[in-house]
């Protein structure tokens, strides 16, 4: 198409950003983009402040899942949650995006476990930096976890009708604590074994089936490689597996009950 | 200008001829008749078919019992949810216009099926109130995680030796509540007894306490309880981290220095 004298007399800038804008209207108007965004989804039509636009940011994406559209005011109050919950949750996706880097450079044997984790640290980039965020994620996770247990009960937000909300909770903590101490074994460094043998001496000590459950937590009589293997199973697979779970139930619940609890 | 397709033409110039004639032959018709006031009235707006049956329906009623035609009155200019007074037995059912008997079955007062429960409350959007406090809420652990990352490594000791046992020797500080229970305990009761007794009344709790109050000062008890099992975890964690030196035996850290690994 000819670009005509009337077109060529604007000035350079608002003939590029005239370009711009046809090329966006252009990938807008595409199948993939429209195949991609739902009808009503601020990438397609755009967004402009309006309440109905605010309302169409969350209920047209996948946020929807987590947040309804309107939430009480106290509940956006930080001095209220302390965002307690919801940093237990972004912790456990860092923990879980530093976790998969991690595994590349790992192998759960008695024999290779040490020597990957200190080349890790020694000659991988950023290798060392990840395995920090990684380990102070973990206990900051368990510190966070407790604290959101705290607030919940000193605001009596685990009275009717979520009270099966805070069992989940309960739940939810127990499995960071062990997804922390599982994950305690795996540098297999003298810290580790220690630490985890007076663990599993502890549990050794259940009633009547002590000695089972210390032998299928170890693997073994002793803690040994294949412990190594079980709990880096445990860690890496089985129990985020069944936290992401009772975390979908446990968020589930919340809007379920009312969102979160009113103030007091 | 916009073609018109030639069916779709054709089809509105005989709906247009149509129309044109019916006027004429209505025009005709009305003054040649003896039209009522009503029909001079309504002429043009209802259709005629409609009129005489109405005219139809009007001479019935005049022919009709008297006191039919009362009650009839009666029901009409009572208004709309008022019951017409129940005819005497032996007497002709009350019928209201056209011949139709209504009758009022029952009363429902508004709210006794739709019960609104919610009262409006004080709502703001996800979008952006809420997201942009996560945001910043995230923002801010990351760069604290990754600044103390930078700054403080996580400890990776010398290979795992079964031959060489650290003295002492700590379990996570998470579990060194337990660990410091060990020492005052038989491991039965310190290890499992305490522990599980703690998170299954932990778990309860709600079910536990009845009291339906959320405010502070209607939940003394309950919360005295909580901040003392909370205390009571807290202050075991902190003197098996930083109290106990080697042989687990109890050191002040400025004397003997830390024994505590993270």
């Amino acid at each position: 198409m000819a670009i005509d004298t009337e077109e060529r007399k604007k000035p350079l800038p608002e003939r590029l950003a005239d370009q711009m804008s046809t090329l966006a209207d252009q990938v807008q108007g595409s199948q993939a983009w429209t195949s991609i965004f739902r009808p009503g989804s601020i990438f397609r039509k755009g967004y402009t402040d309006s309440p109905r636009n605010r309302s169409y940011v969350v209920m047209n994406s996948v946020l929807y899942h987590l947040h309804p559209v309107k939430v009480k005011r106290h509940a956006v109050k930080v001095s209220y949650t302390l965002c307690l919950g919801g940093l237990s949750f972004f912790l456990f996706i860092l923990e879980t995006v530093t976790g998969i880097f991690l595994m590349f450079f790992y192998r759960p044997t008695a024999a290779q476990a040490w020597d990957d984790i200190y080349n890790l640290q020694t000659s991988v980039t950023f290798g060392l930096l990840v395995r920090n965020i990684h380990r102070w994620g973990a206990h900051l996770m368990v510190i966070t976890v407790f604290l959101h247990m705290a607030r919940v009960f000193y605001h009596g937000a685990y009275k009717p009708p979520r009270e099966f909300n805070w069992v989940i909770g309960v739940i939810l903590l127990k499995l960071t604590l062990l997804l922390s101490f599982t994950g305690y074994l795996l540098p297999w460094d003298q810290l580790a074994l220690w630490a985890v043998t007076v663990g599993t001496n502890m549990m050794g000590y259940t009633p009547v089936f002590g000695e089972q459950v210390r032998f299928v937590l170890l693997g073994g009589v002793e803690i040994g490689t294949d412990t190594l293997l079980r709990w880096y199973v445990l860690h890496v697979l089985m129990l985020p597996f069944v936290l992401v779970i009772f975390l979908a139930i446990h968020f589930w619940r919340v809007r379920k009950d009312g969102g979160i609890s009113g103030p007091l | 200008m916009v073609e018109i397709p030639e069916h779709l033409r054709k089809r509105a110039e005989e709906a247009r001829a149509k129309a044109e004639a019916a006027k004429a032959a209505q025009s005709g018709a009305a003054p040649g008749g003896a039209p009522s006031e009503a029909q001079q009235q309504a002429a043009g707006k209802i259709p005629p078919h409609l009129l005489e049956r109405s005219k139809a329906a009007r001479a019935q009623a005049d022919g009709g019992d008297a006191a039919a035609e009362a009650g009839a009155a009666a029901a009409g200019g009572g208004g709309v949810a008022v019951a017409a007074p129940p005819a005497a037995p032996d007497a002709t059912p009350a019928t209201g216009p056209g011949g139709h008997t209504q009758r009022l079955l029952t009363v429902v007062k508004s709210g006794s099926i739709q019960d609104v429960k919610s009262k409006p409350q004080d709502k703001v959007h996800v979008w952006p109130h809420l997201l942009v406090v996560e945001f910043v809420a995230s923002l801010f652990i990351t760069a604290f995680t990754l600044i103390f990352s930078i700054f403080v490594n996580a400890p990776l000791l010398e290979l795992a030796n079964y031959n060489q046992t650290p003295n002492p020797s700590k379990a996570p500080w998470y579990f060194l509540g337990l660990q410091e229970l060990l020492t005052m305990f038989h491991p039965m009761v310190a290890g499992v007894t305490i522990p599980g007794i703690g998170l299954l009344a932990l778990m309860l709790a709600p079910y536990i306490d009845r009291n339906p109050s959320k405010k502070p000062e209607d939940r003394k008890f309950a919360i005295s309880l909580m901040t003392i099992h909370l205390m009571f975890w807290a202050v075991l964690v902190i003197i098996g981290s930083f109290f106990r030196g080697p042989g687990f035996n109890f050191v002040f850290p400025w004397q003997a220095g830390l024994f505590f690994e993270l």
